[in-house]
């Protein structure tokens, strides 16, 4: 076998892997959004079980999480494929963290513009989805960024609960040719090249963020 | 003086140990133009943040058209609910300091958001009664422009704009000028002037503008540690004062 | 029963209670792992920042490609690399040792970052009086410098130790016997995985609270105006 041979098996399992990273970096932005929010607006309940939340999946490891997911989480009656198991493990891992940024990002709002918002008459609701929201997004971008890098490497894990992603593969093919050097350069040169575009779309999605917070089009519509 | 809008009673506000209004009593009539004067720390921007429902005090009463910022449960101000606070907030508009313009709104935006969202106000409706608010301040060019593209005076004059959009009965300015270059200054204050011909807006402004306070007042109210020391008419104030607390301030602000 | 525990499953706080020493055994290769780790990370990531910040190009360029290269990649595929890939140079280590090579290269790439965010913290003008008071390089980074970097650094170190202890259990793929590789074994034999997998979730739960206690500590009681050495 030559580099060739290891590159469809490969992408497959990149495709795989793109496919997880997308969905769990979008299922934990909602997720980071709604306890984030609920941290910093959600009242007395909310507040605490979205902080419990966090704790949680802040204060374990993701591969603790995603095994009891898989294997503890069944016994108990609850049980998904593994494709939604890790979906599901890595969003709300990733939300965790990403709450946390939706948080500080809101606290950064400075406090003039609450003032100004109550000076309108806006309601609490109204302010923090119109005046508090659109100025924190910005601000998120940077650490969101870093998030969907951190994402990406962790889809790696989910290998080991049976999902055949990129990692998964390689290691298929190891056992297979125990070429070792080769497959898992190239694996890494994999995940490297999407970290690459992640990161640059991340860029690009903030710079179109902070152009539309200083000169939206059509802002009146 | 049963006919005030706006009658403090005894209002006592503490920042932790700090007594910042000391059983301030004051009364406002409707239409009424007061400036409130007085050295930084006396508690006259106190005043307008807690009729803007902006800060919570702790003894004594206030009413603004006869509500009282108590909820009639008998809950103190320090614990109105939401609704009770903005039906108070009706009535009541803010100019501030450092202008708190949206930066991610464009001017008009600016103007229109609070219309449509609170009073339920037709978009189209609420521009075209933004665009006139914009060329009463003489900035209805700037529409389409952010307010980070605007002067801090242009900005200043927005906001004022913005805060008429609500069409207040009471309009708060809390140092409106202070944050600004001098050679901005002058635009505001001509805005603010206008306003004040406005027969049925009352009026309280906090300001270090003295020939502007003389020009524009009805009364002029000097503050010192939390309490009106002196008030009168601009004449008697600023020519004859007859405290000697507000002789020396008056002294050290002309002077300097 | 394993290594002569005896376990028993009559209820989950029962088999909780029994299970716990053994993992006790696995947290100490957890810690140690970390430590190992750690202490990598620590030397390697003040070699890469000093060579990122080398004033030849053909130095601090291959630098910054190999940081984020390392900093973009999975720690699972680098410690699979290391794993399969170092004995075919003729370098046999033990698993614990590869697995903490792997920790110790991935957040080197992080270290470093913080060794040079610290140093590039330092406000020009310190470099400036250190130049006019004709103080030598040694004596700036060692009197001017890095006390002052110290208090950026440490915290932002803590944060990373922190990380990378949540990261260990990744290790147990290649045999090392940490705290998941015995709750596994656990769940293997008893078909209950309930409760030793959540038994290591709260004992991680536990861990990460302390150590975020002693960075709050560690950032109240550094002073912010730096510390100087000697």
């Amino acid at each position: 076998m030559n580099w060739t041979h290891y590159l469809m098996p490969l992408l497959r399992g990149a495709e795989v892997t793109a496919a997880i990273a997308v969905a769990s970096t979008a299922l934990g932005a909602a997720f980071a959004f709604a306890a984030g929010i609920a941290r910093v607006a959600g009242g007395p309940v909310l507040s605490v079980v979205a902080q419990v939340y966090i704790e949680i999946f802040r204060g374990t490891s993701l591969l603790v999480q995603l095994f009891w997911l898989y294997y503890a989480l069944p016994l108990v009656g609850i049980s998904f494929g593994p494709v939604v198991t890790g979906i599901a493990g890595l969003a709300l891992n990733i939300g965790a963290y990403g709450a946390e940024v939706v948080r500080g990002a809101l606290k950064s709002v400075p406090d003039a513009q609450h003032e100004a918002a109550r000076a309108l008459n806006f309601s609490r609701g109204y302010t923090l989805l119109h005046v508090a929201l659109p100025q924190a997004v910005v601000e998120m971008m940077p650490a969101f960024g870093n998030l969907a890098v951190q994402n990406l490497k962790d889809t790696a894990l989910v290998s080991l609960i049976s999902i055949s992603d990129l990692t998964f593969r390689a290691q298929q093919l190891r056992n297979l040719t125990l070429d070792s050097m080769r497959i898992y350069f190239l694996t890494l040169l994999g995940y490297f090249a999407m970290a690459l575009v992640v990161s640059a779309f991340m860029r690009w999605l903030e710079k179109k963020l902070r152009r539309g917070a200083a000169f939206p089009r059509g802002a009146h519509g | 003086m049963s006919d005030a809008i706006i009658r403090f009673e005894d209002v006592t506000k503490r920042f932790g140990p700090l007594t910042v209004l000391d059983k301030f009593s004051f009364h406002v009539k409707p239409g009424e133009k007061v400036t409130l004067i007085g050295p930084s720390g006396s508690g006259k921007s106190t005043v307008l943040r807690i009729l803007m429902t902006l800060e919570p005090f702790q003894e004594g009463t206030l009413q603004l058209d006869g509500v009282s910022y108590h909820q009639p449960a008998g809950r103190g101000p320090l614990k109105a609910s939401e609704v009770h606070l903005r039906s108070l907030r009706r009535n009541v508009g803010m100019v501030f300091q450092s202008f708190n313009l949206f930066p991610h709104m464009t001017v008009l935006r600016n103007l229109t958001e609070a219309p449509v969202a609170v009073l339920g106000m037709k978009r189209d409706e609420a521009e075209t009664r933004g665009i006139e608010l914009l060329r009463m301040v003489g900035l209805s060019e700037k529409k389409d422009h952010f307010p980070s593209q605007l002067s801090g005076g242009q900005q200043q004059r927005v906001a004022i704009a913005r805060a008429l959009a609500m069409r207040p009965r009471v309009l708060l300015f809390d140092e409106p000028t202070s944050a600004l270059d001098p050679q901005l200054v002058g635009e505001v204050l001509a805005v603010i002037r206008n306003l004040a011909h406005e027969h049925d807006l009352t009026m309280l402004l906090v300001t270090h503008e003295m020939r502007f306070a003389r020009e524009v007042s009805d009364r002029v109210c000097f503050f010192d540690k939390g309490r009106i020391a002196e008030e009168g008419e601009p004449e008697h104030i600023f020519t004859a004062p007859r405290e000697v607390r507000t002789r020396e301030f008056l002294q050290s602000v002309l002077a300097g | 029963m394993m290594y002569g525990f005896a376990w028993d499953t009559s209820s989950p706080l029962a088999f909780a209670v029994s299970i716990l020493p053994i993992l006790g055994i696995g947290l100490i290769v957890t810690l140690e792992a970390a430590a190992a780790g750690f202490a990598i990370a620590l030397v390697l990531g003040l070699l890469l920042a000093l060579l990122r910040r080398s004033r030849f190009k053909a130095i601090s360029w291959p630098t910054a490609i190999v940081i984020e290269f390392i900093r973009d990649t999975p720690l699972l595929v680098q410690l699979f690399f290391l794993y399969y890939g170092l004995p075919i140079f003729g370098i046999v280590l033990p698993a614990f040792l590869t697995g903490a090579l792997a920790l110790g290269m991935q957040y080197s790439a992080y270290t470093s970052e913080v060794y040079r965010g610290g140093i590039d913290a330092v406000p020009r003008g310190q470099w400036e009086a250190a130049i006019a008071l004709n103080l030598g390089r040694a004596r700036l980074y060692r009197d001017i410098i890095v006390p002052q970097a110290i208090p950026r650094i440490v915290p932002a170190m803590g944060n990373y130790l922190v990380s990378m202890l949540k990261e260990t259990p990744v290790l147990s793929v290649v045999t090392v016997v940490d705290m998941l590789n015995l709750a596994n074994l656990i769940g293997d034999r008893t078909f209950e995985y309930l409760v030793p997998l959540s038994l290591v979730g709260l004992i991680f739960l536990i861990l990460t609270m302390i150590c975020s206690a002693g960075i709050h500590w560690l950032e109240r009681v550094l002073p912010k105006n730096g510390i100087a050495l000697r």
